[in-house]
């Protein structure tokens, strides 16, 4: 070994500072052209909603006058500053109880189809009875079916029980819409948990349901959170279904509302601003909070870490 | 605590024609620490998963104490298991962790609270039983899982592996701490493993199987003295015994022209068969070359401080290659790479085997 090394030290010398100066400015530019585009990105994606809050807080003349932008050059000017906008659509124009409708409806119909979900997606992963492959493919096969082929029937059969334009229509289709993907996402994610863990709770005399709740619920979070946001988003900014099985009116949730308002207010953007911020904080605050469940890490340590 | 018995148990498993597990036969009587060991796929962990309740079986049957189990769930089965990854509940705290099965058995909180610290104290886990699995290291991990297993005292430990992903060292000292902890405790443990200086170092016995079928069940001792067959002769002891290709002749074995002497019943019982003579490292000794022995080119020389054992190729009297050999040596005056010698082997301690049907044929 020794004997080996004096005679090649020479040779590979000179080469060290040679690679990284060649590689490091190719690496270096490869990550400037990523920043510039994730820069991009983000101005592309947030001016808009930037110009949204800004014009939803200025008076309606100074709106009609001049840009948002131009309050970049006297931001502390309070005269145009004001939250009559977001007063009027709040009471006046009906977004305060659209907002509390959106409320009513996500809710429960992002936990009903996460329940029911997280149970099936067990017992597809961990009890065995006749058909259950089948019974997958042909519960996750439905992940094809578009939900417009849906509505007719479900209208018909809503209306025979007579819940068309009251909340459990929309609860009831927007779980059995959101069924398929929950049942597929939460038993991949399960498959994946270390069946050891099962195994010892089986040994330690789990029953299913203890198991269930005790063991994989927990370990589950993940899943779950991500599933949840993925629903909540979906629900709270859907239009079709809201409009279809609750329409106008009292029940309407805030995306009827603000699709109404368009109608009635075509030109009155400070207004319509302010009700499509509101339409937009919920989901905003519910990504940014729960994001970190995104990240996986809650299996760590329960086997060879 | 109770005797384990396992009575022509088999476990095929579905779309297989050759069973996991072939109707094994095998009594562990109460307190007793069984050792299960065999390479990879001998049906070693089936064993042990269909003791716990975790693999069906097929046919035969299982009992522990005088209980047929065979079809019992693995909760009712009142035994513990202990995994090779731990299976921790990651969410749950050392404490909780230890006393999961108690709540399971409607334990009062404070009688779970009083045998959870009992047993802490027995592995020096006090310190960390507001901890989360992934807050530990292996080592105190493998004594959570242990921990986990003792706190319900159970009829019959059930141990998978559960060495075999912690560092070398840590193995060494946690190998001795499991063994007396048994011994201690006194309740009946089946142990799974891999390695065959666990399975003699541990074991009050040890079972040997291959592809599904038990080869020998015996104390460690006798396993590496009296191996049933050329599979255990391979299996037990490190480094191997050396199997040498032979062939009976006068007064002996004709090992490529070194003929090694073998006692009269062996001689009778092997007429006119291809044989196998088995020669552990530590029963051969270097000769002089005019002494009958068998020519060896040094290839390596291993020193290990308290031994050395020597590698190398012997040739028979045609000078062509014959075999590898390990021999163990003195290791304050080892050979030379390269060099040549000649070993001899101590005929008493010579294992003769059939080389068709594996059968020893020395007493």
């Amino acid at each position: 070994m020794t004997t080996t090394t004096p005679p090649l030290a020479p040779e590979t010398e000179p080469e060290p500072p040679a690679k990284p100066s060649g590689g490091k400015p190719r690496r270096g530019v490869s990550t400037i052209i990523v920043r510039i585009a994730l820069l991009v990105m983000v101005l592309v994606w947030t001016i808009p909603t930037i110009g949204l809050l800004v014009t939803s807080g200025r008076e309606p003349e100074v709106v009609s006058n001049s840009g948002w932008w131009s309050v970049l050059s006297s931001p502390l000017d309070f005269t145009q500053w004001t939250a009559q906008n977001y007063e009027e659509v709040f009471t006046a124009r009906g977004m305060g109880n659209a907002f509390l409708n959106s409320l009513v409806v996500t809710i429960p119909a992002t936990v009903i189809p996460i329940l029911v979900a997280a149970f099936a997606a067990y017992a597809f992963t961990f009890m065995k009875f006749p058909g259950r492959d089948v019974f997958f493919i042909v519960l996750v096969g439905l992940l094809v079916v578009p939900l417009q082929v849906a509505f007719i029937p479900l209208l018909q059969i809503f209306g025979e029980i007579g819940i068309v334009g009251t909340f459990p229509a929309v609860w009831l289709a927007h779980a059995a819409f959101g069924m398929p993907l929950a049942v597929y996402l939460l038993r991949n994610y399960m498959e994946g948990l270390p069946g050891e863990v099962i195994e010892s709770a089986k040994v330690d005399g789990a029953s299913h349901f203890v198991t269930f709740w005790r063991l994989i619920i927990p370990m589950s979070t993940p899943a779950l959170a991500a599933y949840a946001i993925f629903q909540f988003l979906w629900v709270w900014n859907d239009l079709l279904v809201a409009l279809i099985f609750l329409g106008p009116g009292d029940n309407e949730v805030v995306t009827v509302n603000l699709s109404t308002l368009v109608g009635t207010l075509g030109s009155d953007w400070h207004l319509l601003t302010a009700a499509a911020f509101i339409t937009m904080i919920v989901p905003m605050i519910v990504f940014l909070s729960l994001q970190r469940y995104f990240v996986r890490g809650l299996t760590a340590g329960s086997v060879k870490g | 605590m109770s005797s384990v018995r396992f009575e022509k148990a088999s476990r095929v498993y579905p779309g297989s024609d050759t069973p996991a597990v072939d109707a094994l036969d095998l009594e562990i009587s109460d307190g007793e620490f069984m050792v299960l060991v065999g390479p990879s796929g001998c049906g070693k962990s089936t064993s042990l998963r269909m003791l716990a309740g975790l693999e069906e079986t097929t046919s035969g049957a299982i009992y522990i104490g005088d209980r047929d189990v065979s079809d019992v769930a693995p909760k009712d089965r009142d035994i513990a298991m202990v995994f090779q990854n731990y299976a921790l509940y990651p969410h749950m705290s050392v404490a909780d962790n230890m006393a999961f099965a108690l709540k399971m058995q409607g334990v009062s909180k404070d009688g779970r609270l009083a045998q959870v610290k009992d047993v802490a104290e027995l592995l020096g886990l006090q310190d960390y039983l507001d901890r989360k699995p992934k807050e530990l290291s292996g080592g105190q991990r493998q004594r959570v899982a242990m921990g986990r297993a003792i706190v319900r005292q159970p009829q019959v430990f059930c141990m998978d592996e559960p060495l075999s992903n912690l560092d070398a060292k840590l193995r060494v000292s946690t190998r001795s701490q499991i063994a007396s902890l048994q011994r201690r405790l006194g309740i009946t443990t089946v142990y799974v493993t891999h390695d065959q200086v666990e399975a003699m170092t541990m074991g009050d016995r040890v079972a040997v199987l291959k592809d599904g079928v038990l080869q020998q069940v015996d104390v460690p001792l006798s396993l590496y003295d009296k191996p049933a067959n050329l599979f255990v002769a391979g299996f037990i002891g490190s480094p191997a015994m050396n199997l040498l290709d032979g062939k009976p002749t006068e007064g002996g074995a004709d090992v490529g022209g070194y003929i090694v002497p073998l006692d009269r019943d062996t001689q009778a019982r092997t007429p006119g068969r291809a044989l196998k003579v088995g020669v552990r490292p530590e029963h051969w000794r270097i000769v002089a070359d005019d002494d009958p022995g068998l020519p060896v080119e040094v290839t390596l020389i291993e020193e290990l401080g308290a031994d050395a054992f020597l590698y190398g190729s012997a040739t028979d009297t045609e000078q062509s290659e014959l075999a590898e050999v390990v021999a163990r040596i003195d290791p304050r005056d080892p050979p030379r790479k390269g060099q040549s010698l000649r070993l001899a082997c101590d005929p008493a301690r010579v294992l003769v085997f059939d080389a068709e049907t594996g059968e020893r044929l020395t007493a």
